[in-house]
């Protein structure tokens, strides 16, 4: 066994949180507590990105965790929780596949992922084995929060989820994108929610609630 | 300076249609605006043939015959929809389907969709053109949603989610393209992720990650070109947003999406030196004709009808450029054009149809002859011409791509056969009703603009006649461009 | 040095047979304390256990003799685990005979004589305990051998007092798969020993209880075995957590008679804090319903296979 740096060491750990944290999401039934632990992702994930940038010395992963901070732990969860406030949302009903149920299968997706991630991690720049892997698990978990969800706003949280495992799966296989599609990425997701946000008030007047099985009663009628 | 118009126009008509709002001038300021985009559009593209190949601020756009032709291929649809968007949403608010404040909406974002548009299109950056791809899809939700019935929040809604889910896919896939560049070109560079670098390098780049790569960017970008079975946003949102935003949806963002699958495989084709990459694309294509065929028999809403004759025609696309070679490409090629203007055309004569007969449904639109004979002329000729009849355009390519087909997978021919006559029967037994039927209702007074129906499906006749020299140079630059086969 | 090895031996299992009431009776005088309540002795579980061995055995009439061996055998199964745990030095002649898998068997082989001789007499309590028993330890096993396998993943072998050493002295590393195993443990033990979230050792309870319903019919020197087996099953699973997650001060390979001599207080200590841990962790939970269970022991399940994934 060689002996992995101690800044590597903590990677490792901040990653295993991450992955962690994708679980208690996929398994949290409440809509702010959902809200809370994806801010806490993202906190999670503005640790790693400062501990690369000071591994590495490139400036880039400064603003890129100056991006992270700001937009996913303070912007968009302050965003989710106002918007909760203000449409009554709290709960999500039942989701489609019980709780332990989805954690088998995102046990099941978690090894596919690490599977997946293998000839990449091969090729990535930073000496963490599993964290391509933990990525690319975070991805597929969020998506799976999203297919397993009835009510838009957890659709919208796990979204998000997924954008930040894209991110960490960025930055620990090479350093970050170039700063031009950061920008741009961290720019596109700051529209989307101000998009979803009138989205759930125009949901809302015609609906009276953001259950997405009225979208779906309606399309029996047609 | 040309270049930098082509792209600056429209966003700076974002702006100023913001700041006019509903203003009266608002519809002919939007007009002017694609107007100078698409002068702007060929005096580049007059530019390329003279020069070569550009590339502009620090190598992040560039222009190859590739792109040019779709550049111009959008200036122009984005110029016609302006138009024939002018009078149709006039009527639109005095229906009052639409307010003054969702109409400021509505002409802004529409510049801000072509602009994005155009980005995607001349980017070299691989990463730019995901933003843009992704810009182009937030700057139409709220358009899809314009009417506010809960059908276009249903559609909305579902085009939100799947195309953003979608197109995570395709960062995760253009960060694996980066991860693989980074080995080659350097982290330093900001040249990792420039599509012209990457091309120069392609055989050099790692082909297992360029392989997971590539399922990623084209689950991503194909999902966003509508193919089976990522398809089901689509329908619901060309049949709930407004006609203008359908025809452009159809006619110009599913030929984007499908340029950035292209754009992929050449890299991965390069890289792998085996032709999965292109099998792939067939078999997404060759589902995506047959199932969408035959789901135009189940539709009873004319802009859905049309919708899912979009899906087969990217199928088809999807299938040519799989097959590769220059005879499938230029067929592909040609196919995107006439396809985009074919389809924008029959969106023009179907809204106006639907708008004179106050329904959507196709049990309730009857004799448009009668009615109007200039919309009920266009809508048949418009879907004579994208079932594939000679003599128009959409009759050449489909037949180039039925021989390469022949010549190159024998078994596909009679699937594609299958799926064509299927979608004919399909469509022509549900236009006809439309066009032909009786009807109680009286010939309107006032005959509507169609001049943008009718310069299109007039290119189109004329493509299938005869292409001009210098087009066909154009697309015989990009299918070597593109390659395979 | 053998000689020396065969004393930790014989030491080690005196140890846990004198040192396990006095454990179950720690967790129950802290958790009182915890509670507010006032405390019974710590030597309280001695007299229990004492009184038991001076009373008559009363018998069910339609009692096989599996009801009348499987105390001795739950028993004897508890003392030969701590036998293999290297609770105070890792050269013990016994651990070469198993490995921690055949640690796990033991377990069930205790499991089932228990759940076997609950269901002997025919009640109805016996029944429904024995039925829970096996529901949970039918969840919570997988979850056990994923804790030892990432163990021995990272220390390549299987035999326990090797991973210990192993583990003892490799370089100290931040391992996450570690911490997630170690909570995978902590929430086997709690389900295996029937504590608080799945059941409460202090309650009678009919509709909650698990374990207590598979002793009902027993009385005096059977009732006594199966309480000190069940107190040696704590202990024995408290070690392993040492052996596992804190291996540091137990005497290694090399160590003479003086490093045995300083693992007996230190293994005290480590018992004292983790005696008092767990009746923290019994005060602050609350009681999941049995419907709930399953829900628990997955989460466990989950948080091994996540250690043995980030390894």
């Amino acid at each position: 066994m060689t002996p992995v740096p101690f800044v590597m060491q903590l990677l490792n750990a901040l990653a295993a949180m991450l992955l962690l944290l994708s679980f208690a999401m996929l398994a949290q039934r409440r809509v702010v507590t959902l809200v809370d632990l994806f801010a806490l992702q993202g906190a999670v994930l503005c640790a790693a990105t400062l501990l690369l940038a000071w591994r590495t010395g490139e400036t880039n992963l400064y603003i890129s965790a100056a991006l992270t901070l700001a937009l996913k732990v303070i912007v968009l969860p302050r965003l989710l929780h106002r918007l909760i406030r203000r449409l009554g949302v709290y709960w999500d009903t039942d989701p489609l596949l019980n709780i332990p149920g989805t954690m088998l299968v995102g046990l099941m997706i978690v090894v596919f992922a690490f599977g997946l991630a293998q000839p990449i991690s091969a090729l990535a720049s930073t000496a963490t084995r599993s964290a391509v892997g933990i990525a690319v698990a975070v991805i597929l978990l969020a998506f799976l929060t999203m297919i397993t969800r009835r009510k838009a706003m957890s659709q919208v949280v796990g979204f998000l989820s997924m954008e930040n495992g894209l991110f960490f799966g960025a930055m620990s296989a090479t350093y970050g994108m170039p700063m031009v599609v950061e920008l741009g990425v961290a720019l596109d997701v700051l529209v989307a929610m101000l998009v979803l946000g009138v989205f759930f008030f125009q949901i809302r007047e015609q609906f009276d609630s953001l259950d997405l099985e009225e979208l779906e009663a309606r399309k029996e009628e047609r | 300076m040309d270049f930098l118009f082509v792209i600056g126009t429209p966003l700076a008509g974002a702006l100023a249609l913001i700041w006019l709002g509903a203003h009266r001038v608002a519809p002919v300021a939007n007009v002017l605006f694609s107007l100078v985009t698409f002068a702007a559009a060929c005096v580049l593209s007059v530019h390329v043939i003279a020069v070569g190949n550009l590339t502009f601020l620090h190598e992040q756009f560039f222009i190859d015959p590739l792109n040019v032709f779709l550049v111009a291929l959008t200036a122009l649809v984005g110029l016609t929809t302006s138009l024939f968007s002018r009078p149709y949403m006039r009527i639109e608010a005095e229906h009052r389907r639409v307010t003054p404040a969702r109409l400021r909406l509505y002409h802004s974002m529409y510049q801000l969709f072509i602009a994005t548009m155009l980005v995607a299109l001349t980017t070299n950056n691989m990463g730019l053109m995901w933003v843009a791809m992704e810009a182009a899809t937030l700057s139409t939700v709220l358009l899809v949603t314009l009417y506010q019935t809960p059908a276009s929040l249903e559609a909305g809604w579902k085009y939100f989610i799947l195309c953003g889910v979608g197109i995570a896919q395709a960062l995760f896939g253009t960060i694996l393209l980066y991860i693989a560049a980074e080995k080659v070109l350097g982290s330093q560079g900001v040249s990792a992720l420039l599509w012209t670098h990457l091309d120069a390098v392609r055989h050099q780049l790692e082909p297992r990650v360029l392989s997971i790569a590539f399922v990623f960017l084209l689950v991503g970008y194909g999902t966003k070109a509508g193919l089976v079975p990522l398809h089901s946003w689509l329908p619901d949102a060309h049949a709930e947003g407004p006609t203008p935003i359908s025809a452009v949806l159809s006619g110009l963002l599913l030929n984007v999406a499908i340029y950035a699958v292209v754009r992929c495989k050449v890299l991965v084709e390069g890289s792998l030196r085996s032709a999965w990459p292109s099998e792939m694309l067939m078999g997404f294509g060759l589902l995506s004709v047959v199932f969408a065929s035959f789901c135009i028999w189940r539709q009873r809403d004319i802009k859905r009808l049309f919708a899912y004759s979009s899906i087969e025609h990217m199928g088809i696309i999807a299938f040519a450029f799989g097959m590769g070679g220059p005879v499938a490409n230029f067929a592909a090629l040609l196919h995107m054009t006439v396809h985009s203007l074919t389809k924008s055309a029959i969106f023009f004569a179907a809204g106006h149809a639907a708008q004179k007969s106050g329904s959507q449904s196709i049990d309730k639109i009857r004799g448009l002859v009668t009615i109007s004979p200039t919309v009920g002329w266009g809508l048949m000729l418009g879907s004579l011409a994208i079932l594939g009849l000679p003599p128009f355009g959409v009759f050449a390519s489909e037949f180039l791509i039925l021989t390469t087909a022949m010549r190159d997978h024998p078994w596909a021919t009679p699937i594609l056969l299958l799926a064509f006559g299927v979608a004919f029967a399909g469509i022509f037994a549900r236009v006809q009703p439309m066009v032909f039927g009786d009807t109680t209702a009286k010939r309107l007074p006032h005959s509507p603009a169609l001049i943008p129906v009718f310069v299109h499906l007039g290119i189109v006749l004329m493509l299938g006649l005869f292409i001009p020299p210098y087009l066909a140079h154009w697309y015989r630059a990009a299918a070597r461009l593109i390659g395979g086969g | 040095m053998r000689s020396l090895h065969w004393f930790t031996q014989v030491l080690e299992v005196a140890a846990a047979l004198a040192a396990a009431p006095l454990f179950h009776g720690w967790v129950n005088q802290c958790r009182a304390w915890l509670q507010n309540r006032s405390a019974p002795p710590l030597l309280q579980t001695y007299r229990g256990i004492r009184k038991l061995f001076y009373k008559d055995a009363v018998i069910a009439e339609r009692a096989s003799p599996l009801f009348r061996i499987a105390p001795y055998v739950v028993f004897a199964t508890m003392l030969t685990a701590a036998a293999i745990i290297p609770s105070m030095g890792t050269r013990l002649p016994f651990s070469s005979s198993a490995d921690a898998i055949a640690l796990v068997g033991l377990f069930a082989t205790a499991r089932v004589f228990l759940a076997l001789a609950a269901m002997d007499i025919g009640t109805a309590f016996g029944t429904l305990g024995a039925r829970r028993e096996m529901m949970v330890g039918f969840l919570a096993e997988p979850a056990l051998l994923m804790v030892v396998f990432v163990a021995s993943l990272i220390s390549m072998t299987t035999s326990l007092p090797a991973i210990s050493e192993r583990l003892a002295t490799q370089a100290l590393t931040l391992s996450p798969s570690l911490a997630f195993t170690a909570v995978a443990f902590t929430m086997v033990l709690l389900a295996e020993n029937g504590r608080i979230p799945i059941d409460n050792p202090a309650t009678h309870l009919e509709l909650t209880m698990i374990h207590e319903a598979m002793m009902l019919e027993y009385s005096a020197r059977h009732l006594a075995l199966m309480e000190l087996a069940a107190a040696l099953k704590l202990f024995n699973y408290a070690c392993i957590g040492f052996a596992l997650f804190i291996p540091w001060g137990t005497a290694m390979g090399g160590g003479g008679p003086g490093a045995l001599l300083a693992a007996v207080p230190i293994l005290g200590a480590k018992l004292a804090v983790a005696g008092a841990a767990l009746a923290v962790i019994e005060t602050v939970s609350a009681k999941l319903r049995v419907f709930r269970a399953p829900e628990f022991l997955a989460t466990a399940f989950l948080f091994a296979v996540l250690g043995l994934l980030v390894h």
